[in-house]
């Protein structure tokens, strides 16, 4: 139930914004997660529960590539 | 698929990846093996409905080596719903009231169609002629009941992630005075905690935290996981990397004798969580012990409007009694395993139901209803590493 779809804030509006979920333009609750236009969010049942960092993505999977090369050698 | 989303997810799908972590996680368990015996199995529970659609859809858990079994827990809030609370929505839909509902807790059995006293769900009330309407957010039904102008009910099923789509606008003063809640949302952590204390035997070696709940309560909610009872966890995405990874780190743990909190979901996960989303709940909502179907009154588990917010209460507005703990039993229909199914104690398969009374589009047990209800995923996608029973037919190496 508690599934959590990536998308990009498209415009902001109070405490709504326009998201694009796949294609798919969707108004949702932007009341705890000040946003901006271009930001990847975590939308759940129409509200945004967390950013989505890219950048801290691609850091953590190298890391934990690191982590995997230690435990083979 | 937006290109930068989509290159996230692309990254925690990757197979040549994914290879090197099943190739470790074998290494680490034949290391548990050596150390602990041949009978020794390192057992995972997950406390998501989609983490257990992660393991199932990508067959992972097939991939396990012999010793590592991957335990599917209380992780849909639709399951453990008690039957009373769709009763009093169904009855309201049959008496005029509009009845709004997540798509996921449609088809979920009430119990007193049983009696043939209520239609058997919202679905068949609607079918029935009840006033039942599906939305995909509180904001759709806030709209809608704003048009519509007349009384109006939320269902409010899920967990923390969820309350707080209900929580901002109740606090907001967004909701319109012709629409109340039934608050039926639950709370994650006491449902570990009462698993830990309550069922010895699913002694358990590692936890793969929520993460989505994570968003809200922030990985801090799970570190009396290690520190009070000494289990390895994990707050995980749910890409298949992710849980693979989180199994792995579970595994090293073992091995290392350690029991650590680790956040794998870095790229939505904080420490704190959405503090917003923290305050605005305990705004509006006090922590009350409350009823788990299949399971029982769990202390501290539940949400209940305070005193300020009590006019958005349904069952307040409506003169409609709260369930009394002294008579309330576990509300599992006869045959139906589902209670086992959600403490880890027993599988779908398990059940005499599992596919015979019980589908996906007719579903008898809870547990059969919501798309990331345990043995709704096992229905859809298989789960009883069924994979690896072909391949060792087949005489495939897996």
């Amino acid at each position: 139930m508690c599934l959590g779809i990536p998308a990009r804030v498209v415009k902001t509006k109070g405490v709504t914004a326009i998201v694009d979920m796949g294609g798919v333009l969707k108004e949702v609750d932007a009341s705890f997660t000040p946003v901006k236009p271009g930001e990847y969010v975590i939308v759940h049942a129409g509200i945004i529960i967390s950013k989505l960092d890219p950048k801290t993505a691609e850091e953590t999977l190298e890391l934990w590539k690191e982590i995997l090369q230690n435990l083979q050698s | 698929m937006d290109s930068g989303v989509k290159r996230v997810t692309a990254f925690f799908r990757d197979a040549s990846l994914a290879h090197e972590i099943k190739k470790a996680i074998d290494k680490i368990s034949d290391k548990i093996r050596e150390k602990k015996g041949e009978d020794y199995v390192i057992k995972i529970m997950n406390f998501c409905g989609t983490h257990e659609w992660t393991i199932t859809n990508y067959g992972l858990r097939s991939i396990m080596p012999p010793n590592v079994e991957l335990l599917a827990g209380p992780g849909c809030p639709v399951c453990i719903t008690p039957a009373y609370y769709v009763d009093v929505a169904i009855r309201l839909a049959m008496d005029g009231v509009k009845v709004y509902s997540y798509g996921d807790v449609y088809k979920l059995p009430g119990s007193l169609y049983r009696q043939g006293k209520l239609p058997r769900s919202l679905a068949e009330a609607r079918a029935q002629g009840g006033n039942v309407e599906v939305v995909y957010s509180f904001l759709d039904s806030i709209r809608s009941a704003r048009s519509y102008g007349r009384d109006s009910v939320f269902l409010s099923v899920g967990f923390e992630t969820t309350m707080t789509a209900t929580a901002a606008p109740a606090v907001q003063g967004r909701v319109p005075p012709n629409l109340k809640i039934i608050n039926v949302n639950r709370l994650t952590p006491p449902i570990m905690r009462y698993i830990f204390d309550n069922v010895p035997e699913v002694r358990l070696n590692g936890v793969l935290a929520p993460g989505h709940v994570s968003t809200i309560t922030g990985a801090k909610a799970w570190s009396f996981v290690a520190e009070d009872y000494g289990i390895p966890v994990v707050v995980a995405g749910f890409e298949p990397i992710d849980v693979m990874l989180a199994i792995l780190e579970i595994l090293r743990q073992n091995l290392a004798g350690e029991a650590k909190l680790v956040n794998e979901y870095r790229r939505a996960v904080t420490w704190e969580g959405n503090t917003g989303a923290q305050k605005i709940i305990a705004e509006c909502c006090e922590v009350v012990d409350s009823a788990w179907r299949g399971i029982g009154f769990v202390p501290e588990s539940g949400l209940k409007f305070r005193e300020k917010y009590a006019a958005l209460d349904a069952l307040n507005a409506y003169g409609i009694e709260d369930i009394d703990p002294d008579k309330w039993s576990y509300d599992i229909p006869a045959g139906c395993r589902c209670a086992e199914v959600t403490l880890g104690k027993a599988k779908p398969t398990d059940c005499p139901m599992y596919l015979k009374g019980c589908t996906p589009s007719n579903p008898y047990g809870p547990c059969m209803v919501s798309l990331e209800g345990t043995c709704s995923v096992w229905a859809r996608y298989g789960g009883a590493g069924i994979a690896r029973k072909i391949a060792e037919e087949l005489g495939i190496d897996i």
